[in-house]
């Protein structure tokens, strides 16, 4: 019998394609054809880039959003029950800055019109579990982050969900408050103090999800779609230094940053051509980062993780600028590593003026949307363009946040290299430098 | 509103209240005895406002400072009643304006609109259709009164709560959707204390301009008749035909403190209040501070009145709404969505276009181009001074403003001394000029102007003491560090600093003399008439001889001048100062 209970499917997703952007328009893929089941008893974790869609998915889990295409089904825990029910727990906490705490946590069940008494009683009940005992009558803004987010916890689970719903709940806090607010929340998962069947949780950080998970589904970020399904099989408590849980993390290092078969991914961004969505990289990180990894102990190749460490960052934090190395040519990412071409050692060496050089020779042939600011210039009379025109041809291929991102990426990456001037005032891109 | 202040803090207020103890304490006598005179002093206010009309014959103002409390208590009831007016036309209309694109279509171009045209203006039209809604009770002056009043602070009360609407944060609105908020609760929990600091900050600024308003509403003369509601605008009325210079000057002791008590007892508790609905999760570190909001929640059998008092409105908040069967939403093809689209926007143009007609025939009926053009001609001498004392006042009042904001010291002493300024109705003070004007036999043409900017310059003065008082301290000691001084230090550091709020004071200002102009440009001291030839002038006239149709032509010639103006110099300014001077 509780074989079988342990299986019950909660949650199925079937080929769930999501497009953003103009309806009619080439939309950017975010989603593509993704299968997920979500058992009892388990803590799932969707783990990728930021942009591999993973958070579509999840608020399509929450019914926030109907995808293009494919299902979302909620099956029934209880044979005969009603479906599966979901709770939110957010990265920005979502708190309502005017109510208390305890207002803050029972703003789900007045919602669900649970009568006063009750509500109260089940409030104090879950802020009591989460530990927040005494801060009831204050006010979020009075509150650290992590306190915030364990008032965010209390609220989703004070509803008594079947699923809990986690967007990189501990990304916004700083490293020791997340351990805690992590270790509180595995203790009281497997000391099942928490009326939830099982937890469903994005994120960016691979220590965090095999910390936490006993299944961690892996993103392909162009477009989002499962690329691989790791089981973590490690006894909890887990332990970060244990070498089995290393060799996982460098195992998922690996997995995230090796090569796809070139029939499934273009290049490390969506979209192609012009419409490729960029990141916001500044040209002082890449700059910083090529200096690092050409430096010793790296030597021009570096594991990921390690380099990570090294240099105090989020390790996800440093795919986004690897990547942009990676499609101006500057640097090769495989198995885990970085790898430096020779490009990028001869910039490493270089002085202020030839750095640029070389930095506007790579843009104009890596980017297209670079290139093209610049054949547009180079081609009228006035060598003058609004950047609107550029934005416009943007959003054929994506929602207006990316195309804005986009276009603010190439330009300051394009000032870098004096490929050509921007006057942010007049919205205008020119080929004169200010004298 | 009242019903979001959840005051009683806490889970258990009960246990709480009782281990306090129920004895009443010092404040709870004043809050109670504050309380119970406001009471009675409104029930008082409104028994007297639907009085029959020939009252007000039989019992003219009567120039005695005795009668003055009770003439300034109807002139704040009017003001509350507009407010309230004010804020249900805010609720509704700004509502359907965010929920439904075809209503914000037509909706949100109105508003700019109408908040362009001279309210005062309007009354001439108002006076006669409230006066045929409730024949022979004062009521109906009550309500063209209040409706004047209005006409002044819904505006941008509108706007102001339509762009929080617009801007719920992303993340609020998910979770609302993810726990099934229906339409009401999200209303009230999310929507309205969201919008709450903007709109009390709106509301501030419409309180503000309204006492100009309320002043200049109360003795209407419309063609033959002349009403005077008792108020401190028609104790004005009277006391500048009877050329009583004492009395004046009572009136002008009279509206200060009622100024006063205003800000002490609304405008402050009420800050104070709205502050916790700031959307910042910082705690900030200068929180406005009211002693009356201290005393209503330090006082213990005050904390349960209001309580008490604030029943009805959480009752309000805690309605379940039966849930609707939800109308089946009809999914349209984008191609009808579009045809049903442009099917509104063309029944919206054919609506203007049958307006534009019908106030055309109107003006038509009984004038010619050549007043047409005169009143365009008029118009330019009222913009040439409009923009010529802004440029004055600025030069006056930018250097002293920034000064003060320079000095935490004395900004904290001077800010809400112009405030205040701003709030005063200016046109109280206007017969002092005009007894001066006259005994030395100045030319009204150029004397007469400084009225215009009289009431208004304030706001570019407090503006700019915040702005200057706002410059980062890294930026001064750096422009100290460097040696910058003098006319550079002004450019490269406090213009720029200084300027999107000076836009912002500026912008009011500008608005607010234009307004001014129709009470500036033709003012009298007893049978001393002064004039000046200008577009506000114009009106006032039309308006003292029942021309309706001249009127008519007045206002649309201002509101074509005041958008234009809006278009051409401020929005541009606004804009730059947006996108390139913001100090974050």
């Amino acid at each position: 019998m509780i074989v079988t209970q342990d299986h019950r499917c909660l949650v199925k997703v079937n080929d769930v394609r999501h497009v953003y952007g103009k309806p009619g328009g080439a939309g950017l893929l975010v989603l593509d054809d993704v299968d997920l089941a979500l058992n009892d008893n388990e803590i799932v974790g969707l783990l990728g880039r930021s942009g591999s869609g993973k958070s579509t998915l999840l608020r399509s889990i929450a019914g926030l959003i109907t995808p293009s295409e494919g299902t979302v089904t909620w099956l029934p825990p209880e044979p005969g029950g009603g479906p599966a029910s979901v709770s939110m727990v957010f990265q920005s906490f979502a708190l309502f800055p005017w109510l208390t705490v305890l207002q803050n946590v029972e703003v789900g069940l007045e919602a669900k019109r649970v009568r006063p008494e009750e509500r109260r009683r089940r409030a104090l009940a879950a802020i009591d579990m989460i530990g927040l005992d005494g801060f009831e009558s204050a006010y979020p803004k009075e509150l650290s982050g992590g306190m915030r987010q364990r008032v965010g916890l209390a609220r989703a689970l004070v509803v008594d969900p079947d699923i809990l719903l986690m967007d990189e709940p501990f990304s916004a806090l700083d490293v020791l408050t997340a351990e805690t607010l992590r270790t509180d929340l595995l203790d009281l998962w497997s000391e099942g103090r928490m009326p939830i069947r099982s937890i469903l949780m994005v994120t960016h950080n691979i220590e965090e999800a095999v910390l936490m998970c006993d299944r961690i589904l892996l993103f392909s970020s162009n477009p989002g779609r499962v690329m691989a399904e790791i089981k973590v099989d490690l006894t909890r408590p887990r332990d970060r230094q244990d070498p089995s849980f290393r060799a996982l993390v460098e195992h998922i290092y690996v997995r995230l940053t090796e090569k796809a078969p070139p029939e499934a991914r273009e290049g490390p961004f969506p979209g192609t051509g012009i419409g490729m969505a960029l990141p916001q990289v500044s040209t002082n990180s890449m700059a910083g980062l090529i200096e690092a990894v050409s430096a010793a102990p790296h030597n021009g190749k570096a594991d990921l993780p390690h380099l990570a460490q090294d240099l105090r960052y989020e390790a996800d934090d440093l795919f986004p600028i690897a990547e942009v190395l990676q499609l101006l040519r500057f640097a090769e990412l495989a198995g885990g590593d970085l790898r430096l071409l020779p490009a990028a050692r001869r910039y490493a060496e270089a002085d202020v003026d030839a750095r640029k050089q070389l930095f506007a020779q790579h843009l104009l042939n890596h980017v297209p949307l670079a290139a093209h600011i610049r054949r547009v210039l180079d081609d009228r009379a006035t060598h003058t363009a609004p950047a609107r025109r550029f934005r416009d041809e943007l959003e054929d291929f994506m929602s207006p946040e990316y195309a804005a991102q986009t276009l603010k990426a190439v330009t300051q990456w394009g000032r870098y290299g004096e490929l050509y001037a921007f006057d942010e005032a007049a919205d205008l891109f020119s080929l004169d430098n200010p004298a | 509103m009242a019903f979001l202040s959840e005051g009683a803090k806490g889970a258990r207020p009960v246990v709480r209240f009782v281990r306090a103890g129920a004895m009443p304490n010092w404040a709870d006598l004043i809050a109670l005895l504050l309380l119970a005179a406001v009471a009675v002093l409104i029930i008082h206010g409104a028994a007297e406002m639907s009085r029959p009309l020939a009252r007000l014959d039989a019992e003219p103002i009567v120039l005695d400072p005795a009668r003055l409390p009770e003439y300034a208590l109807r002139t704040t009831l009017r003001m509350f009643a507009a407010l309230a007016a004010s804020l249900l036309f805010t609720f509704t209309v700004a509502t359907l304006a965010a929920r439904s694109r075809k209503a914000e279509l037509v909706i949100i171009p109105a508003l700019d609109i109408l908040q362009s045209v001279p309210v005062l203006g309007f009354l001439t039209f108002t006076v006669t259709f409230f006066m045929g809604l409730f024949p022979g009770r004062q009521l109906g002056v009550e309500c063209a009164s209040i409706f004047a009043i209005f006409t002044s602070q819904a505006w941008n009360m509108v706007f102001s709560f339509y762009q929080s609407l617009r801007t719920v944060p992303a993340d609020l609105d998910e979770v609302s959707r993810q726990f099934g908020f229906s339409a009401w609760r999200r209303f009230v929990r999310l929507e309205l204390p969201f919008a709450t600091p903007g709109l009390v900050w709106n509301t501030m600024m419409s309180m503000s301009g309204g006492w100009f308003f309320v002043v200049a509403s109360e003795a209407i003369t419309v063609g033959d008749t002349t009403v005077s509601l008792p108020g401190i605008g028609s104790w004005l009325a009277t006391a500048i035909e009877a050329k009583d210079f004492a009395a004046v000057g009572w009136a002008v002791a009279a509206m200060a403190v009622v100024i006063a008590l205003y800000d002490q007892l609304v405008f402050r508790p009420i800050v104070a209040w709205a502050d916790k609905f700031r959307f910042e999760q910082t705690a900030s570190q200068v929180r406005p501070r009211s002693w009356l909001y201290e005393l209503a929640r330090r006082a213990r059998l005050m904390r349960l009145l209001v309580a008490a008092l604030a029943w009805p409105g959480r009752a309000l908040a805690a309605i379940e709404w039966p849930l609707l069967a939800r109308a089946p939403h009809m999914r349209l093809g984008a191609r009808a969505a579009r045809l049903l689209d442009m099917a509104w926007i063309a029944l919206v143009i054919l609506g203007c276009v049958g307006a534009a007609w019908l106030v055309g025939r109107f003006i038509a009926a009984s004038l010619r181009w050549g007043d047409v053009l005169q009143a365009f001609g008029l118009g330019l001498a009222t913009m040439a001074r409009v923009a010529l004392l802004i440029a004055v006042a600025s030069l006056i009042w930018v250097p002293i403003g920034v000064w003060i904001g320079l000095r935490p010291a004395w900004t904290e002493r001077l800010q809400p001394i112009a405030q205040f300024l701003a709030a005063f109705p200016a046109n109280v003070l206007f017969p002092f000029v005009v007894i001066a004007i006259a005994a030395a036999q100045l030319d009204p043409d150029i004397w007469l102007s400084p009225l215009m900017v009289l009431g208004t310059q304030w706001y570019i003065l407090f503006n700019v003491i915040a702005g200057a008082s706002a410059l980062p301290t890294d930026m001064k000691d750096a422009a100290r560090i460097f040696g910058i001084s003098g006319w550079q230090w002004w450019r490269r550091l406090v213009l720029p600093g200084i300027f999107p709020y000076y836009v912002t004071g500026a912008l009011t200002a500008s608005g607010g003399s234009w307004n001014a102009s129709i009470v500036a440009e033709a003012v009298s001291w007893g049978d001393t008439h002064l004039q000046a030839a200008g577009l506000g002038a114009f009106i006032a006239n039309a308006t003292q001889a029942g021309d309706f149709p001249r009127v008519a032509l007045g206002i649309a010639a201002m509101s074509v001048f005041v958008i234009a103006f809006n278009r051409a110099l401020w929005r541009p300014l606004y804009r730059f100062a947006e996108r390139r001077l913001r100090l974050d």
